[in-house]
């Protein structure tokens, strides 16, 4: 009953999407306002309806109803229930119905506001966000149906439909096989929500932009609109990132946070075009310029969003990650084609009218250096997608499958990283327009040698590695830019307003939101880099096999085995417990748990480490085996990894930044419009 | 069973003397830092994107111990990653070696990057080249500096 209404929800939802669709089109280009009110109508349906097929859904799975495949497949007796609601995005079929929910949920926002200039916008807004709707619904009803139950066919085999076969009974299992071990973490019940939160609201610039275009609004109008969804969007998609970096330093027990595997890189790519967006939009709405690029880089944020989905859906990879995978493929894959093609052509289309507004002055003004910025994003992005595209290739024309790994990664972006660097501390001292080499480089040179400072302590205190020195020199000449700016903007505020310097500061910054803001998130990434080049560089690691009593060092740290226990949990697992001692120096710092867990439902194993934490570096143990009867002997695998806390950290403030830089204030937005609307008087 | 006893004993009592000198000059057994400092190059076709050092289930145990023992024997890295090659595919090295087809995966990037620097160049010089800049004109201003202003103002307040 509760299936057959989720059902039915949906299929009312492809429906109401098909039609709105169709009627906002057909509406815009007969100009009937009423067809597109109606279309209207049918989007804002869309959203209740979605909510009422999630729901039915999270109550099958809270209330056990194995008989239904999907119920059976993610939940067990033994979940608590709150990993019984997140299973909604823990298998394939429930997570596309979760996407569907936060699109039809974000489209209705996105309709909710203020169109009185910007009606013409609004039908093709729809379109756009309602073909993406059922094109995804549709995947639901047709192809990965999240409500079929289990029958029982007259021959004996085990079926699964949404109605019942002819002649077959149904099948009531009495638990499930239970939720993918390594999703069972609180990292993982959010990050995925993250992710996706950062991939749909993508899709609202989107369909602005592809109003634009067939509007032909050449200004920079549906930027302005989609400003704070893109920021949101970015926030969410870099929050994901840095949950899954987290999830993966806790539960995957690889001693690191980033693997470049190819579903890591499948949510990395939209961020790439998203973070070379949110640079290169600054120019249009400045000196309104790169309005091709824009429309371009939105059009492929799109569909690399798509192009994400697909990777993680389809079962195209097999990784760590694949742990949903299904017979979509083709949809997927046809739907981008077309929505790239598409959107390319329309963009060909216009291309003589998004003629820009300015001329470039100089190699050296701002604008040139976010061209820069984005050619090294663009760089990054395809390495990326060449990458997890390569071995697809490969199988496919010789057959043989071929891994592409980390080292090809990290080699091929590194120069790439660096130069992003050294931009970031160049581009906040030039200046939009015409700047020349000398007053840019009059800004830049006692700045540069200031932060030489860095690389010559790092060196005195022992730090010989060029990579390294090279690093966290570009690290420190970031860092001393930004803070000067800073520092520069609340004197200027200082002296004109006669405010002291604590209050210049809190109210320069609150008042230049996007500015300052995005100067935080550069100090969050200065955080982050000095975390990630300690751990690339400087890690270091060592496994041995230990009697009780005996120990290993790596370092400074010495590990103590003390003890191993091995026990059955209530909810399907085996446990191996190790409890080994730390010391650092000779200095008793504290007992850990390295453990691994055995899921007997899943036959899957699971490392969890035991870390000792401070801000210098991390000590990372894991239990590699074990003698199983005596428990005498144990063999751990420890990790030195310096710094890493600084990507975590980095990581808060970048998420924190973000959101100030996204976050509205509507009595600080009315004082900064009635100075502006000052201004004009005045200048009138 | 006493009678296959005494028998081992007397082997073993045989064997002894060989097996401790031959001991004594062998050298000591592979580390596990050896080992997994090979491993950790290599990628088993089952767990894919999870190196081989690292990796918990019981086939790449396997593997590991495949690994020590040929460092036992005394095979360098390259022949053991050699022999894992032959064995399972060029697909357990971390990264495509570069033949064939796979030279693309090593062109390919750089290549475009180096395209797309070009096109930019080109961008700079036709942008440099325009003595006056553009002056800023709003769409639908349609000349009239009044309704240019209020498109502005309008344009701030969204």
């Amino acid at each position: 009953m509760l299936a057959n209404l989720g059902y039915f929800s949906l299929v009312l939802t492809f429906v109401a999407a098909l039609y709105g669709a169709g009627a906002a089109a057909y509406g815009a280009v007969r100009r009937k306002p009423a067809l597109v009110e109606s279309a209207r109508h049918a989007m804002l349906l869309t959203w209740p309806l979605v909510t009422l097929g999630a729901l039915s859904i999270i109550a099958l799975l809270v209330g056990r109803h194995y008989e239904v495949k999907y119920v059976a497949a993610v939940t067990s007796n033994a979940m608590p229930t709150y990993l019984k609601v997140t299973a909604l995005w823990g298998g394939q079929a429930g997570s596309l119905v979760f996407w569907s929910w936060l699109l039809s949920a974000f489209a209705t926002a996105a309709s909710l506001r203020r169109w009185e200039r910007d009606r013409e916008f609004l039908p093709w807004v729809i379109v756009v966000t309602m073909i993406t709707l059922a094109f995804f619904i549709s995947l639901v009803i047709f192809f990965e149906n999240p409500f079929q139950r289990l029958w029982q066919t007259l021959d004996g085999r085990q079926v699964s439909a949404l109605f019942q076969p002819n002649g077959a009974i149904p099948l009531f299992p009495t638990d499930g096989q239970g939720l993918n071990p390594l999703l069972r973490h609180p990292g993982m019940v959010i990050h995925p929500p993250m992710l996706y939160l950062g991939f749909v609201s993508f899709v609202i610039p989107y369909a602005f932009a592809i109003a634009a275009l067939v509007t032909r609004r050449t200004d920079d109008r549906w930027i302005r609109i989609t400003r704070r969804w893109t920021l949101v969007a970015w926030l969410f998609l870099s929050l994901g990132l840095i949950l899954g970096g987290r999830w993966a330093y806790d539960v995957l027990g690889w001693g690191g946070y980033w693997g470049w595997d190819p579903v890591e890189i499948a949510a990395f790519m939209p961020w790439l075009t998203g973070t070379a967006f949110l640079h290169s939009v600054m120019i249009q709405e400045k000196r309104g310029m790169l309005k091709h690029w824009n429309m371009l880089l939105i059009i492929l944020t799109y569909s690399l969003v798509i192009f994400g989905t697909f990777l993680t859906r389809s079962g195209v990879l097999s990784s760590v990650h694949a742990f949903a995978q299904s017979a979509i493929g083709p949809m997927f894959f046809g739907f981008i084609g077309l929505t790239f093609v598409v959107s390319v052509s329309l963009l060909m289309n216009r291309w003589g009218e998004l003629r820009g507004e300015n001329y470039l002055g100089s190699v050296f003004a701002r604008e040139s250096l976010f061209l820069l910025n984005n050619l090294l994003f663009m760089g990054i992005l395809v390495v990326c997608f060449w990458g997890v595209l390569f071995p697809l290739i490969s199988e496919l024309f010789t057959g043989q499958k071929v891994t592409v790994g980390p080292p090809f990664y990290e080699r091929a972006t590194g120069p790439l990283w660096v130069g992003l660097l050294f931009l970031m501390g160049v581009a906040p001292l030039s200046a939009y327009g015409a700047t020349s080499w000398r007053s840019l480089g009059r800004g830049l040179w006692k700045l540069l040698l200031l932060s030489l400072i860095v690389p010559a302590a790092l060196y005195f205190s022992g730090v010989t590695l060029a990579g390294a020195l090279v690093g966290y020199w570009l690290i420190g000449f970031v860092a001393i830019v930004t803070l000067v700016e800073f520092w520069r903007g609340a004197l200027a505020r200082h002296r004109r307003h006669a405010e002291n310097l604590p209050l210049a500061f809190w109210r320069m910054a609150i008042r230049n939101r996007r500015r300052y803001g995005g100067y935080i998130i550069h100090l969050g990434v200065v955080l982050m880099a000095i975390g990630i080049i300690g751990i690339e560089m400087f890690q270091t690691e060592t496994q041995g096999t230990l009697a009780r009593g005996e120990s290993l060092s790596l370092g400074r740290y010495t590990l103590t085995y003390e003890s191993l226990a091995q026990f059955d949990t209530a909810d399907g697992r085996n446990v191996a417990r190790a409890v080994v001692q730390v010391s650092r120096d000779g200095r008793y710092l504290g007992d850990l748990y390295p453990r691994r867990d055995f899921y007997y439902a899943s036959q899957q194993p699971m490392t969890i480490p035991g870390v000792r934490s401070s801000l210098q570096d991390d000590f990372y143990v894991l239990l590699v085996g074990w003698e199983p009867i005596a428990q005498e002997g144990a063999t751990f695998k420890i990790y030195h990894n310096p710094a890493v806390n600084f990507v975590w950290m980095g990581g808060l403030i970048f998420i924190a930044a973000t959101l100030l830089a996204a976050w509205p204030t509507r009595e600080f937005d009315a004082l900064r419009e009635a100075a502006t609307a000052r201004a004009v008087v005045a200048r009138a | 069973m006493l009678r296959s006893l005494k028998g081992y004993l007397v082997l073993l009592a045989i064997a002894a003397p060989v097996l401790i000198a031959s001991a004594a000059v062998q050298p000591p057994p592979p580390s596990d830092d050896e080992v997994n400092a090979i491993a950790h190059q290599l990628y088993c076709p089952v767990c894919e994107n999870v190196p081989l050092d690292v990796c918990p289930t019981q086939a790449c145990a396997q593997w590991r111990a495949t690994i020590r023992e040929k460092l036992a024997q005394g095979w360098s890295e390259v022949q053991i990653k050699d022999y894992f090659v032959e064995q399972y595919g060029a697909r357990v090295l971390a990264t495509p070696p570069a033949r064939g087809l796979n030279w693309l995966v090593y062109v390919l990037p750089p290549v475009a990057f180096l395209a797309g620097a070009f096109v930019l160049y080109r961008a700079f010089r036709s942008w440099g080249q325009t003595p006056e800049p553009l002056v800023p004109t709003a769409p639908d201003a349609d000349g009239d500096p009044y309704v240019a202003r209020l498109e502005e103002e309008l344009r701030r307040r969204s």
